[in-house]
């Protein structure tokens, strides 16, 4: 199947005092109607320049230095400011991880929905008023009638992120972008919100990125998983892989480095902890980035970065150590 | 081991209520009963985990220990020591036996002060060893929880998160604490940082014998580091029992919600999670009877009318619950 959404060779810079540096480097995915791909990675390994790449929103002082993104096969980087706009909301949409921030404070809910709706369908104001009532009903928003005529302010963290996953599909968009939708949330509300994502996805067969720095939620929604670390991929998989055959240490750290319930375990005694911090992305070492916190880092590691190659079938991964084990 | 025979700290029935107060001459027109009615105990070299979920009053039952916000009532003591729920303000010898470690490690440290004042602020406020002595223990401290002694002229700007978390933990070990109330001490942190945190609390508790009061939403963490488990539901602990108790054979629907909700870290068991919305009341909107009958299955008219007891129900495993 053709994919939704592809990205190649992706590379995206700030401009530093001194400079730029790369905050996304040589980034590639693809996703096809129906997947969901997770990006996993701490804060700084470039996940959510990455999504807002994806939309062409990324911030002031940083842009697209190089690659190319393609839309149902349109090339989305070259499109003027008014494709882009159209494309927005219709084509593909973001999921953001504050919903009070990303909401508007002064309009209701409904008049949110109806107004991304009338940008791009020709509708009426009532009409766009019941569509936007329609969508709060596909998220399952209890009381949907009540709730298109409060303030963002009115409603709870979990339905305020509803609404904001009802304002993405508004125009049944095949791509959604989701940055960390559940991690402001309530664990019991996490689960509400994971399970309505994964229907939905049933549903509309949308093709979903969701970046996320909890391997529980991988582990709950992913189909194929990335996992970047400064600013690059270091892994890529089936979720199923990932768990099972973890190439890459820093992937294999995490999973110790995270205390979670696994009945099946006696609980160790002590969290396999990786030494160090993430280096900031302007004084990124010369070789593999992780190298420096790295177990098995060898010296070809500190001075040469491992390319991002397909060491089994489908199972991607940049190490060195790895050949040689 | 935990000695249930002797609790180190052991906090009765403790209240702290909020007014609302609204109008032009702040009258009150109501009442948010953040924490209503907690007891437990910790005893030596024991963690106890708190953990419950926004708004449950974990924090703020933390901060009445510490005497940070003002307690109600309830009557909180420590082994050799008054009841300091009854005094008008909590005396030093309490305070220096009880210390806390903040969840943001970015606005819990003076930016304009140095490493060495931060962790030295405890030594001066209460006086203890001369200014050689406490140069020496800043040193000592530093090292005790990996950081660099020579690195004690730098500001907190200087440092990483967890190696702001670790100034956190040397400022809160300056006075030679008994117990140290954890508020969510790794929820800002990275989870590689946060495994360093949570294996330096653990070495801390073996060598010092230091106890805890583990405050935390991540039922990961929190089944990690504790001993006991309490879980808070709005105000009040609605079950509490062995960490083993709570985790494999939960009694209280909420403590079965919870266990349910968190993701299960193995996509061949994947949860077949509801999208249904519940209703989730808040503090200010406390239902009558028992607080959870609005999200509760197993719901019935006594539950919306009375409230339930935490009730013994095994070997130091209690619930409040009337299906149980």
């Amino acid at each position: 199947m053709e994919p939704a959404l592809a990205v190649s060779d992706l590379n995206v810079e700030i401009l530093g005092e001194n400079g730029a540096f790369p905050v996304v480097s040589e980034m590639s995915l693809s996703v096809r109607p129906g997947e969901t791909v997770c990006i996993v990675g701490e804060s700084g390994c470039g996940k959510s320049m990455t999504a807002l790449s994806l939309l062409r929103l990324l911030p002031d002082g940083a842009r697209v230095a190089s690659g190319s993104i393609r839309i149902h096969g349109e090339d989305f980087l070259a499109m003027d400011r008014r494709k882009v706009e159209d494309f927005r909301g219709d084509k593909i949409a973001m999921i953001f991880q504050e919903p009070l921030s990303a909401l508007n404070p002064v309009l209701t809910i409904g008049e949110q929905i109806a107004e991304s709706v009338r940008q791009h369908r020709r509708l009426g104001r009532r009409e766009a008023f019941a569509r936007a009532v329609k969508c709060l009903e596909l998220v399952q928003m209890p009381d949907p009638e009540r709730r298109a005529r409060q303030y963002p302010h009115e409603l709870s963290g979990g339905m305020r992120q509803r609404a904001m996953i009802a304002l993405a599909l508004a125009c049944e968009p095949k791509i959604i972008i989701a940055d960390e939708p559940t991690t402001a949330l309530d664990v019991t509300v996490q689960a509400q919100i994971l399970g309505l994502i994964s229907d939905l996805q049933k549903r509309l067969g949308t093709a979903q990125i969701l970046i996320t720095h909890d391997l529980g939620v991988v582990a709950e929604i992913a189909d194929r998983v990335i996992v970047m670390y400064a600013g690059r991929r270091v892994e890529e998989c089936s979720v199923y892989e990932l768990f099972e055959n973890p190439i890459h240490p820093y992937t294999i750290g995490l999973m110790g480095a995270v205390p979670h319930r696994d009945r099946s375990k006696a609980a160790p005694e002590r969290l396999t902890d990786i030494p160090g911090t993430v280096p900031p992305l302007w004084d990124l070492p010369k070789g593999c980035a992780f190298a420096p916190r790295c177990p098995g880092a060898s010296a070809r590691c500190l001075e040469e970065r491992p390319p991002f190659i397909e060491k089994k079938p489908g199972h991607f991964a940049a190490c060195w150590e790895h050949d040689n084990a | 081991m935990p000695d249930a025979a002797a609790p180190l700290l052991s906090v009765e029935n403790l209240k702290v209520h909020f007014a609302i107060r609204s109008g032009v001459f702040q009258r009150q027109v109501g009442e948010v009963k953040a924490v209503d009615g907690v007891s437990f105990s910790i005893g030596p070299g024991e963690t106890l985990g708190l953990v419950g979920e926004s708004g449950c009053g974990k924090s703020t039952t933390g901060l009445a220990l510490m005497g940070l916000v003002k307690a109600t009532d309830g009557h909180i003591a420590m082994q050799g020591a008054e009841d300091v729920t009854q005094m008008r303000s909590i005396p030093r010898s309490y305070r220096r036996r009880m210390q806390i470690i903040f969840q943001d490690p970015f606005s819990s440290l003076n930016p304009r002060q140095r490493v060495r004042d931060i962790i030295r602020a405890p030594l001066d406020i209460h006086g203890i060893g001369a200014t050689e002595e406490r140069r020496a223990e800043v040193a000592k401290l530093m090292s005790l929880v990996g950081l660099r002694p020579d690195q004690a002229d730098n500001f907190p700007h200087q440092f990483s998160g967890g190696q702001r978390q670790r100034i956190g933990i040397a400022r809160a070990l300056a006075l030679k604490p008994d117990i140290i109330v954890c508020d969510e001490p790794v929820s800002a942190l990275d989870v590689s940082v946060q495994a360093q945190i949570l294996n330096l609390l653990a070495d801390l508790q073996k060598e010092l014998g230091l106890s805890y009061l583990f405050i935390s939403h991540d039922l990961g963490v929190v089944e990690h580091v504790s001993h006991r488990v309490a879980v808070m539901y709005l105000g009040k602990i609605v079950e509490t029992g062995s960490k083993e108790a709570i985790f494999t054979k939960p009694l209280h629907p909420y403590s079965e919600l919870l266990l349910r909700s968190a993701p299960a870290h193995d996509p061949r068991q994947r949860h077949k999670f509801s999208a249904v919305s519940d209703d989730i009341p808040s503090a200010t909107r406390k239902p009558a009877g028992c607080a959870f009958h609005t999200r509760c299955p197993l719901a019935t008219d006594i539950c919306r009318q009375i409230e339930p007891r935490l009730e013994r129900k095994a070997d130091g495993h209690s619930v409040a619950c009337h299906h149980r």
